[in-house]
């Protein structure tokens, strides 16, 4: 049969169209992705890539909550001024925790990976709450709010952790239980700059670029 | 139902849906030049989270491309199947369903965004609840489209049939093989994916979400209002034949362009590379296809603003198709990645292509199905200018921002240290981000005026009804 009597039969069946349309598109998807499925990622963790804490956790998902990811990445690409600015390019062994990622596509801001250390606590309160209050040009939003809220508001950790640890997240039992109470008396910018302040540490200590 | 009635086309069902798309627009452009706004003045946000620029970017993506975008590809769709089937809609109650459950989505979904609901997936980030009601009713989408062809009494399946077939298809896998997570609460759920591999799965989304929705979706358009429009059969059909399948199988493979330089096996980013420029071929084969179409109809292409529309469109569509493949070299992407110039090149496909292709459908569109005349051509033909300034500034304020960008945050002095700081580069882009601004305010504008002018052609009418013409037996299926 000849290609083009083939594709006037694909032409004039509703089903063929369909079938040879899903079987065209998937191709590419299959051999892409299946290998990267197969095997377990976590076991290539960087050397200190941790689970994160309850705290931690409530903190990534006030940073998802808030749309940072649209303005800030989180990949350190492997490029002498990459490096030079923000330091040790990103690898792969340093996400294995994180669901969703958050590399981004877009540096409104610079990039976060190894944001880690470089700030005190008190220079992240002021700066998250009024930008402009440290940076004075800055175009990064204020973040008022984060300050006044309990970080028990943004969701039941222990719930988290519990679903987390479904998916193969090595939380003890105990890190379950008492999730909900590390939570106590913490603001919700408590929380997340305990994330900031965990962000990039996955690495071990003799990795300089 | 009579027998009189299942002869005509549903053609309310197609003018609702362009009057959503047409408010969708309006929303999502306004979120748009609001969030530009907020580059240059960002305590414009006056410290309420819900006018927080990490939200209402989100907000303006999807009120686009599944409000505006996916409202204008069913209306069109439900069109010309029908027209190109010579049948009525399949179950067109199911249609309906589709047309106001997919409204209802679009609203909620919204307001979840707002309310801080994110999966922060780019496209994808609707909370699960909306998954779910998404994959059912594009399910149901599928069945009122595929069962309208089915029903046919042409024995062909028209060439625009195809890229609309395959937007419905290819879509329902991505959404679903990107949402698959663990819930936690109503609003929040985790990626059964982590890490690298959430990332690769979800650039296959991100990418072909575009491709199929963004690119497949109007080109289907673009298939059946062209040739219609000028009056002339589709210029190579052959070549449109070729070109669906290779575009079908090629863009699946480009997604991790979006990922150069990351944490992701070498021998995937090649591939994609490589996929990405043979991804050149087809897109430019359409494009020629369609200026050949109209190239016979030039008079018509001198006082038709609709047909304007549609030839410029190519022309924009062209210009992107060309700018990714360019993008996807590692070369090019250390410095583009990142910026700016990813902006202004997704709105050089989303204006100059997306949106231009929907307005010039529009006005050809809406006219026929209350059976009157465009209320003015002068409007139409002032939009059409404004649209094009519009466009033209934007991607050239990006290009501008995002050029400067990549490369002062590369340069490196002859020691080694770098030039620039980070809070300066920031600073310079003050200039371009303002004129980004007012091109968002002159192509919202133009909008405005089409929704005018188009509620002034409806001004209260219905669709006419259209009878279903008899079948010439030499093109009909034997019944
Ligand atoms: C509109 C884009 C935008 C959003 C959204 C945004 N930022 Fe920023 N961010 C910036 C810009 C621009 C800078 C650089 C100027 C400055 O330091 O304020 C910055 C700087 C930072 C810095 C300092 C980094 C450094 O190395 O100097 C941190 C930390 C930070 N942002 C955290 C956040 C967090 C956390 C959020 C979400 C709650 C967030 N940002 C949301 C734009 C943004
Ligand atoms: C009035 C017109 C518009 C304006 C002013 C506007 C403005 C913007 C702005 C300011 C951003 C965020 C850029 C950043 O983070 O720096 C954005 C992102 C985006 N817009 Fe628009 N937009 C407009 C129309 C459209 C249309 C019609 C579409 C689609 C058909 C669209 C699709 C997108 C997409 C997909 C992104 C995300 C880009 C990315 O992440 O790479 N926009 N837009």
């Amino acid at each position: 049969m000849s290609a083009l009597s083939l594709h006037k039969k694909i032409e004039e069946n509703t089903g063929l169209l369909i079938f040879g349309i899903l079987l065209v598109s998937s191709i590419g998807g299959l051999v892409q992705i299946l290998p990267m499925l197969g095997h377990d990622a976590m076991e290539e963790a960087t050397a200190n890539t941790r689970v994160y804490s309850a705290v931690e956790l409530t903190g990534r998902d006030i940073y998802i909550r808030e749309g940072c990811s649209v303005c800030h990445s989180q990949q350190i690409r492997p490029l002498i001024a990459e490096v030079e600015r923000y330091g040790p390019y990103s690898r792969a062994g340093e996400f294995v925790y994180d669901r969703p990622f958050l590399w981004g596509s877009k540096r409104t801001g610079p990039d976060l990976h190894r944001v880690g250390g470089k700030f005190s606590d008190d220079w992240h309160r002021i700066h998250l709450v009024d930008p402009r209050a440290v940076v004075e040009t800055s175009i990064m939003p204020g973040y008022p709010w984060l300050a006044k809220r309990d970080a028990i508001q943004a969701g039941k950790a222990s719930k988290k952790l519990r679903a987390l640890s479904r998916l193969g997240h090595p939380y003890t039992e105990e890190e379950i239980a008492s999730a909900d109470a590390d939570l106590e008396g913490l603001k919700e910018i408590d929380a997340l700059i305990a994330y900031l302040q965990m962000l990039g540490t996955g690495l071990s200590e003799d990795v300089s670029i | 139902m009579s027998n009189e009635n299942s002869n005509l086309y549903h053609d309310q069902i197609v003018l609702h849906l362009v009057q959503f798309a047409v408010v969708w627009a309006i929303l999502a452009m306004t979120a748009g030049v609001y969030i530009s706004a907020e580059l240059v003045w960002p305590t414009i946000d006056f410290g309420q989270f819900w006018l927080s620029f990490g939200r209402l970017r989100p907000l303006h993506t999807n009120g686009i491309i599944f409000g505006f975008g996916v409202s204008a590809l069913m209306a069109t769709g439900f069109y010309s199947v029908q027209r190109t089937s010579h049948v009525p809609l399949f179950m067109p109650r199911l249609a309906w369903f589709c047309c106001y459950a997919w409204q209802l989505i679009v609203l909620l979904g919204g307001l979840s965004l707002l309310a801080g609901w994110t999966t922060s997936k780019e496209y994808a980030e609707l909370e699960w609840p909306f998954d779910i009601a998404i994959a059912i009713v594009w399910v149901c989408f599928g069945v009122v489209f595929f069962g309208t062809i089915a029903n046919r009494k042409i024995r062909p399946i028209y060439i625009s049939n195809w890229f609309y077939g395959a937007l419905i298809i290819v879509i329902a896998m991505l959404h679903i093989v990107n949402s698959l997570a663990i819930p936690v609460t109503i609003g929040k759920s985790y990626s059964l994916y982590a890490g690298a591999q959430d990332a690769v799965v979800q650039w296959w989304y991100g990418h072909n979400a575009v491709g199929f929705l963004l690119t497949g979706g109007f080109l289907g358009m673009m298939y059946y209002f062209l040739p219609k429009h000028a009056g002339r059969p589709i210029w190579s059909y052959r070549l449109s034949v070729v070109a669906f399948w290779a575009f079908t199988y090629s863009y699946i493979w480009a997604g991790p362009h979006h990922l150069h330089y990351s944490a992701i096996p070498e021998w995937v980013l090649s591939l994609a590379m490589v996929m990405s420029v043979i991804l050149l071929a087809p897109s430019w084969a359409t494009m020629i296809n369609g200026i050949m179409t109209v190239s016979s109809a030039s008079e018509k292409l001198k006082t038709d603003p609709a047909l304007k529309f549609i030839v410029l469109s190519l022309a924009f569509y062209g210009l992107a198709t060309f700018e990714g493949p360019m993008m996807a070299f590692p070369s090019v992407n250390v410095v583009s990645h990142f910026t700016d110039w990813t902006i202004g090149h997704v709105h050089s496909g989303a204006l100059g292509w997306n949106a231009m292709i929907t307005y010039g459908t529009f006005y050809y569109m809406v006219p026929r199905l209350v059976g009157g005349e465009l209320y003015s051509v002068r409007l139409a033909n002032i939009h059409f200018w404004m649209a094009l300034a519009g466009t033209m500034l934007y991607i050239m304020a990006m290009w501008g921002a995002g050029v400067s960008q990549g490369l002062l945050w590369l340069s490196v002095d002859e020691i080694g240290e770098l030039s620039f700081s980070f809070k300066d580069i920031m600073s310079s882009m003050a200039p371009f981000y303002g004129l980004r601004l007012i091109a968002g305010l002159i192509f919202l504008g133009g909008t405005m005026l089409m929704a005018y002018n188009l509620y002034k052609t409806i001004a209260g009418k219905s669709a006419i009804k259209v009878q279903v013409p008899a079948v010439d037996p030499a093109f009909g299926v034997s019944s």
